[in-house]
């Protein structure tokens, strides 16, 4: 049994600025699981965008900073796969290859103690039934970054087959990348949007009212397309399924 | 001179490795041809799944990949050493070993050979080096014709077209296509002929066989080389490669030299790894192995051509030569998602795919390739597949970086960037910018969505509508609620 573990959330800049209540939900969920949640104000963004378009020398103040904010705490939960895996797979090897031991061992410090929330959930509060509530036909598409950069396996789906009320379905192909790649769903956008138009096919099939996913980047992609071909399918983040109760 | 692992560096490589094009507008023709997207996505879909069932039956793959990557990762150690051992011991046999430092010099030294036996038409196994370096072409100009032998390499370069995939050079072609180019270009293909893969298949055996009998020289790649015995293998599926192999007076095999094994228990991995991830098969039909001369039987002459072009140049990047530990099996175009839409012309470069997105950037230098590094999710699938375990997403982010470092004067995208750092790096402008995000609101409010956007970011409302901003972000909300304690 986990006794009550304060948790600094690692919110994420897209969802701190387009998708707060993503934010909240994950506040609520582990609140209500009996856990202190604390949101350290200075927390602006890791620097993914940067690393992963080459300009890494702009990421170094980014890692630096977020490595000061959050290294007081022993749990840094994200609600993203794609940002809790750049803190953990990126962060110290830009420091390293900037040539800045110092700040490579302190971001990889921070880097083992961040888990993105399906890892935090079932990892270290042992639980994948947390009592939630969600009476929708839905379906789960596996982020490429929480799939195979941070490897949380059947995690998500363990806490989605507990949710009571839902109406869990399949999603064909769901390993396949929905397109987004951050900047390459902009300096790529027309095999983006191919990628996409496959993705939205296999969700539409499915007749799913919601297509879930534990990232809101990818979720903004795929909710962007859905919304544009006025499908009426609509997104919702992981934490939003699981903080929901009768 | 400074030297890497030992290798002195030679100057960068030229050849088919970049397109005229940047990846995005090369991509665009593929993407807007409904025929093609359905060919690749059949072809790549039937052969992931092979892949996926052969792969499965073999316990200890995981174990295999690591082997591979090891063998790799210590071959490059020392690989001066290991390709002076491969020279003596290929010489001591009756072999010769010719030393190319680019394209040019080795269709040179092929072209100068091939010259010296009288001969003014070659047969070839499918070789994506002579592919590299365009001896197709360069042998056409001396007046020599080059015969390509493999089934998918001869509709190609029937169809006048250039490869598309590694292992299936014609993957972008269907039965029908194949029947048309076959019709119109072979000359001896039978008038009632049809579009049955077997029926074409026929046709391509009995317009090869008489090439085959009558050549005199024949030109190959080498999947693998044999350190300590100084001995090359070629594995195939159509036995086109073991007639080259064995029925002319002289063959030339031009290799990169980064496909040098040291020892033959190493190759016995890379015989496991490499067929089940290639072909999806547990053992490719035909292995042909030849060390040197043997009198009276097969070839009387034999030439080694190694290959630099480029990639000693790699191995002076110390995170981006793992590109080299590659075994040329196309797992990794099977399974990314970028490759199945665009294609493989869209790379411009023979290597296409994610290893040919980090391999052609650096066998040329990022600049020549510069938008090649960007052609991927980052989605990971190929790491996943490959069988030596090359990590191609961190390879790519690796050459973002260096496309981005060499890059002399300012763009846009890199002015946006450096503001963007500026602002996200203290919470107080980061707080403020999101807040004035919410001017956008006035945009998009009434109807919950934005439909369009100025560019750059028009490239993502081309498709994709884009999210309203709410009226309070998230650290607002904590602030104003106390973390939603007073709501």
């Amino acid at each position: 049994m986990v006794t009550t573990v304060r948790v600094a959330l690692f919110v994420t800049c897209l969802v701190d600025a387009l998708y707060p209540d993503v934010g909240k939900a994950t506040t609520r969920l582990l609140r209500r699981l009996g856990h202190e949640v604390v949101f350290p104000a200075a927390q602006t963004c890791c620097g993914q965008m940067h690393v992963n378009t080459g300009y890494q020398r702009d990421a170094l103040p980014l890692i630096r900073h977020h490595a000061e904010v959050f290294d007081p705490y022993d749990a840094i939960v994200a609600p993203s796969g794609s940002c809790a895996g750049s803190v953990r797979h990126q962060h110290s090897d830009v420091a390293a290859r900037a040539g800045r031991p110092g700040l490579a061992s302190r971001a990889g410090s921070v880097a083992s103690r961040t888990y993105e929330l399906s890892e935090f959930l079932v990892d270290v509060l042992g639980v994948d039934d947390v009592g939630a509530y969600y009476p929708h036909r839905v379906t789960y598409h596996p982020t490429c970054h929480s799939l195979r950069v941070l490897r949380v396996g059947d995690r998500p789906l363990r806490l989605l087959r507990n949710v009571g009320g839902i109406d869990l379905v399949e999603l064909p192909d769901a390993d396949q990348c929905c397109g987004f790649g951050g900047t390459f769903a902009v300096k790529n956008a027309d095999t983006s949007t191919a990628m996409l138009a496959d993705k939205m096919r296999n969700v539409l099939s499915t007749r799913a009212e919601a297509v879930c996913a534990g990232d809101s980047s990818c979720l903004m992609h795929i909710g962007g397309g859905l919304s544009r071909l006025r499908t009426g399918t609509r997104t919702v983040h992981l934490a939003e399924i699981l903080a929901s109760v009768q | 001179m400074k030297t890497y692992l030992g290798m002195p560096t030679a100057p960068a490589g030229v050849g088919a490795l970049s397109g005229s094009l940047p990846f995005p507008d090369a991509a665009r023709p593929a993407l807007a041809d409904a025929q093609l997207r359905r060919n690749l996505g059949h072809a790549t879909r039937t052969i992931r799944a092979k892949r996926a069932a052969v792969v499965g039956e073999v316990s200890d793959w995981e174990e295999l990949r690591l082997a591979g990557q090891a063998i790799k990762k210590a071959t490059m150690a020392r690989l001066d050493e290991h390709l002076e051992r491969l020279e003596r011991e290929v010489t001591a046999r009756g072999g010769r070993v010719h030393w190319a430092t680019d394209a040019v010099a080795a269709n040179r030294i092929v072209t100068e050979i091939v010259q010296a036996t009288g001969a003014t038409e070659v047969v070839k196994v499918k070789s994506m080096a002579t592919q590299e370096i365009g001896l197709n072409e360069a042998l056409e100009s001396a007046g020599i014709t080059a015969v390509e032998t493999d089934l998918a390499e001869l509709i190609v370069q029937l169809g006048h077209d250039r490869p598309s995939h590694i292992l299936v050079p014609a993957i972008h072609r269907n039965r029908s296509e194949i029947l048309e180019i076959f019709q119109r270009e072979m000359g001896d293909a039978p008038a009632d002929l049809t579009d049955e893969p077997r029926r074409l298949a026929m046709a391509a055996r009995s317009h090869l066989r008489r090439r085959f009998l009558a050549a005199r020289v024949a030109v190959s790649g080498a999947n693998f080389a044999v350190a300590e015995t100084g001995t090359l293998a070629v594995v195939e599926s159509e036995g086109n490669g073991r007639m080259c192999l064995t029925l002319p007076q002289t063959l030339i095999s031009v290799m990169g030299l980064e496909k040098i094994v040291p020892t033959w228990e190493d190759l016995g991995v890379f015989l496991q790894l490499l067929p089940r991830s290639s072909t999806g098969e547990r053992m490719n039909p035909y292995t042909s192995m030849w060390t040197g001369v043997t009198p009276g039987d097969g070839p009387q002459e034999f030439h080694l051509v190694l290959l630099d072009n480029g990639r000693t140049a790699a191995l002076a990047d110390e995170v981006g030569r793992e590109a080299l530990h590659c075994i040329r099996c196309s797992a990794c175009l099977n399974v990314c998602p970028v490759y199945e839409r665009a294609g493989g012309h869209a790379y411009g470069s023979v290597y296409p795919g994610p290893i040919g997105a980090v391999i052609s950037p650096q066998l040329t230098g990022v600049a020549a390739n510069a938008s090649l590094p960007y052609a991927s999710t980052l989605c990971g699938a190929c790491f996943d597949a490959c069988p030596v375990r090359i990590d191609i997403p961190a390879l790519l982010v690796h050459l973002r970086a260096r496309v981005v470092e060499e890059r002399r004067l300012p763009t846009p995208e890199s002015i946006a960037m450096a503001a963007a750092s500026w602002l996200m790096s203290s919470p107080k402008r980061f707080g403020g910018a999101i807040r004035a995000a919410r001017g956008v609101r006035l945009v998009g409010r009434r109807r919950g969505r934005i439909s369009a956007l100025p560019p750059p970011l028009s490239g993502w409302t081309a498709s994709r509508d884009a999210p309203v901003p709410p009226p309070e972000t998230f650290r607002e909300w904590w602030r104003r609620t106390g973390g939603g304690r007073d709501e």
